[in-house]
């Protein structure tokens, strides 16, 4: 009787739910939904300017960049209180964990310069000379390198994580702002916001072996401006903001070639899926909203409201 | 002692070096006309007016130099119309390539036919229509806005909003009523009226008086009085001379634009759109002060040198302005798309600013005005327009 139960309770919730943290921008605080219902659980302050956002491997520690606080903020993802900040160095805007969890891998704009530090710790352990405005930030999923892209050198400037130091740097179009690995870390996927495409870079000759454009009927195209991506696991799709276009491109990952453009809400910033690849978050900076896509279906389901101006989203792990 | 900086210097460049590094050298060239100070103490020019620009552009190129072996160098030079020639044969001497050069219409002219094909210059301070059209020269690109571009910005926001019916006061300066005709020309092309038009003459005389506004506030009304109906009042006061008196002080409760107001600009210290902010920052921990139009300009001429140098992995003068003079030429500046060179008059294809003191109030073009082939095109003399030739 009551294993019956028990799996009557499991049938009826196939999916676990996840808390997604977007980072509102000019609200000050980051607004928590649950995955499942798409409801707004929570909102926490977050200090000044929250952009960048990540979190731990246990899904416990949740980081997020206070751009103007010039610092990183630490919650429990259970609580939302503040446990500590890292140092980061002046207007940290976008940063990568390593898979192992430690260290952080930080962009620091104003400085040109990439901050590595320690997480357990709390203690800078590196810095690296990069180009002018480090923004987007990639990490190898062997953790060999770091890949940092510069906005006005227009590079991709790739670290030995072992040594701190320049081994590559591969030039793209204008603005790169993003950049990811699929997970066999065969490829690196580098949009350009200002050039309007994304480049594809082989990882192993560190070359850009394609370059993705983009078209879309009725939009100018100024307003085309790659920023946030994200690479399904299996490498198959890859799924591009488009900023100002209010679109998101999901891109065929063998051909490269764009499928379809997915109208979602206004100023389309940054990207995250759930654990199971079963939904895709957006944050839209100019609707103050998130939309939610079916990835299987291809369709944008729902836009719930969140805080004002939201820029940087992550999805628990569990 | 010695020793030991020669090694350090050393290390330093050490890992450039492996590469054989390239030179490109530039120079700045500013050419300051003795003047009236500016209406407004806030405006006084700083003493590095433009040539900070270039400084933070020539730290940016040579950031990214040190990734691709380039090295970049550009000589500041500041002179008077009386010197300006000899300051552009002493940058061409010193090995300059690449001239950048802020000064008024007519210098700029003759600067270029100086230096011929000895180098290309990047125009970063002036505005003329003139300089893009029958006195066009195929060895200047025009990072600078040209009146007409600023005009057409404005007359686009203007006629959005319905406020389409102008007042135009214009001073008696030639600058001013090139900048005039640019707004007369923005009318006709963008269905906006000119009701009537008045000159302000320049009568000379001090601007640090002690009775101060008193008299702007007597005289401003009684020069605005009776004019035909109109919604705004636009200012053509290239020189500076009366523009900044007008807000509030007009007969007619009318809003104010062009030379003051609602200012057309290539920058605006205030704007933090497009990642502008972490620029300004920079800027500012470099030079102290905020950044200026001119600064800006010159930044931007300065990295259309080092784009190009990024692009073509080259520091070969020719090969250089061969890329800026091309098609797939294009540089990023904190103004949310691509900057691009039209080929007819090699003029920079940019969004202009439409900002009051503290702000910026919106930025054209404007969706509502639609281009065959850039938007950017809406604003300044299209292709059909040009009176350009290059021979």
């Amino acid at each position: 009787m009551r294993l019956a139960a028990l799996s009557l309770v499991l049938l009826a919730q196939p999916v676990l739910a996840n808390k997604v943290f977007i980072s509102n921008e000019k609200g000050n605080d980051i607004t928590v939904l649950d995955s499942e219902t798409l409801e707004v659980i929570a909102t926490f302050p977050a200090g000044n300017r929250p952009r960048g956002i990540t979190i731990s491997p246990d899904g416990k520690e949740l980081y997020v960049c206070a751009s103007d606080d010039d610092t990183v903020r630490v919650f429990e993802t259970d609580t939302y209180t503040e446990t500590h900040t890292l140092p980061s160095g002046p207007d940290p805007e976008l940063f990568v964990l390593h898979p192992s969890g430690n260290p952080l891998y930080i962009a620091n704009e104003d400085d040109n310069l990439v901050t590595v530090v320690d997480v357990q710790s709390h203690r800078m352990l590196a810095e690296v000379p990069v180009g002018v405005e480090p923004e987007g930030m990639a990490i190898s999923p062997d953790g060999a390198f770091v890949v940092n892209t510069s906005e006005t050198t227009n590079m991709a400037h790739f670290i030995d994580t072992a040594t701190s130091e320049i081994v590559a740097n591969v030039l793209v179009d204008q603005r790169p702002r993003y950049a990811q690995f699929t997970a066999d870390g065969k490829l690196l996927f580098i949009t350009a916001e200002i050039g309007g495409t994304v480049a594809v870079v082989d990882v192993a000759t560190k070359k850009v072996i394609h370059k993705i454009g983009f078209a879309i009927p009725g939009v100018l195209p100024e307003a085309i401006q790659p920023v946030g991506l994200k690479i399904t696991r299996d490498g198959s799709r890859i799924y591009v903001a488009l900023g100002p276009a209010n679109r998101v491109a999901v891109i065929d990952g063998a051909s490269f070639e764009v499928l379809d453009y997915l109208l979602v809400g206004q100023r389309v910033w940054q990207l995250a899926f759930t654990p199971d690849e079963r939904l895709l978050f957006t944050t839209n900076g100019n609707s103050n909203d998130v939309s939610v896509i079916d990835v299987a279906a291809g369709e944008v389901i729902r836009s719930v409201p969140v805080g004002q101006q939201p820029w940087g989203i992550v999805v628990a792990p569990n | 002692m010695r020793i030991i900086a020669a090694i350090s210097l050393l290390g330093l460049l050490a890992p450039a070096l492996a590469e054989a590094d390239t030179l490109i050298r530039a120079a700045v060239l500013r050419v300051d006309v003795a003047g009236l100070p500016p209406i407004s103490r806030l405006d006084l020019a700083p003493s590095d007016l433009g040539l900070a620009g270039a400084r933070l552009g020539t730290e940016d190129n040579a950031t990214t130099g040190t990734f691709m072996g380039q090295i970049f160098e550009t000589a500041d030079f500041v002179a008077t119309p009386d010197t300006a020639a000899a300051a552009l044969e002493k940058a061409l001497a010193g090995g300059a390539s690449f001239v950048v050069i802020l000064a008024d219409d007519a210098t700029t002219l003759a600067l270029a036919d100086l230096a011929g094909d000895r180098a290309l210059i990047l125009n970063a301070g002036a505005r003329g229509d003139g300089l893009r059209g029958a006195d066009c020269r195929g060895n200047v690109v025009h990072v600078a806005p040209s009146h007409a571009m600023l005009a057409d910005a404005l007359a686009q926001f203007l006629v959005w909003k319905k406020w389409d019916s102008w007042f135009l006061i214009l001073g008696s300066h030639p600058p001013d009523i090139d900048l005039a005709q640019a707004f007369r020309t923005s009318a006709t092309k963008f269905g906006a009226e000119i009701v009537e038009e008045r000159v302000y003459e320049d009568t000379g005389g001090a601007r640090r008086t002690d009775t101060g506004h008193v008299q702007v506030q007597k005289q401003m009304p009684v020069f605005t009085q009776g004019a035909e109906d109109h919604d705004v009042l636009i200012a053509a006061d290239e020189v500076g001379i009366f523009a900044e008196y007008l807000p509030f002080q007009t007969w007619d409760a009318r809003p104010v634009a062009g030379s003051a107001g609602l200012v057309p600009r290539t920058w605006h210290p205030a704007l933090e759109a497009w990642g502008a902010t972490q620029f300004q920052n920079r800027f500012e921990a470099m030079a102290g002060r905020p950044m200026r139009e001119e600064d800006y300009q010159a930044w931007l001429a300065i990295r259309i040198i080092g784009e190009a140098a990024t692009r073509t992995q080259s520091g070969d003068p020719a090969t250089l302005r061969n890329h800026i003079l091309s098609p797939e030429f294009e540089v990023a500046g904190f103004k949310g798309q691509k900057l691009t060179i039209r080929d007819w008059d090699h003029q920079l294809r940019q969004p202009i600013l439409l900002t009051t003191g503290a702000l910026t109030v919106t930025v054209s073009p404007q969706d509502a005005f639609l281009h065959r082939v850039s938007q950017l095109d809406t604003l300044g003399r299209d292709r059909p327009e040009t009176e350009c030739s290059f021979p």
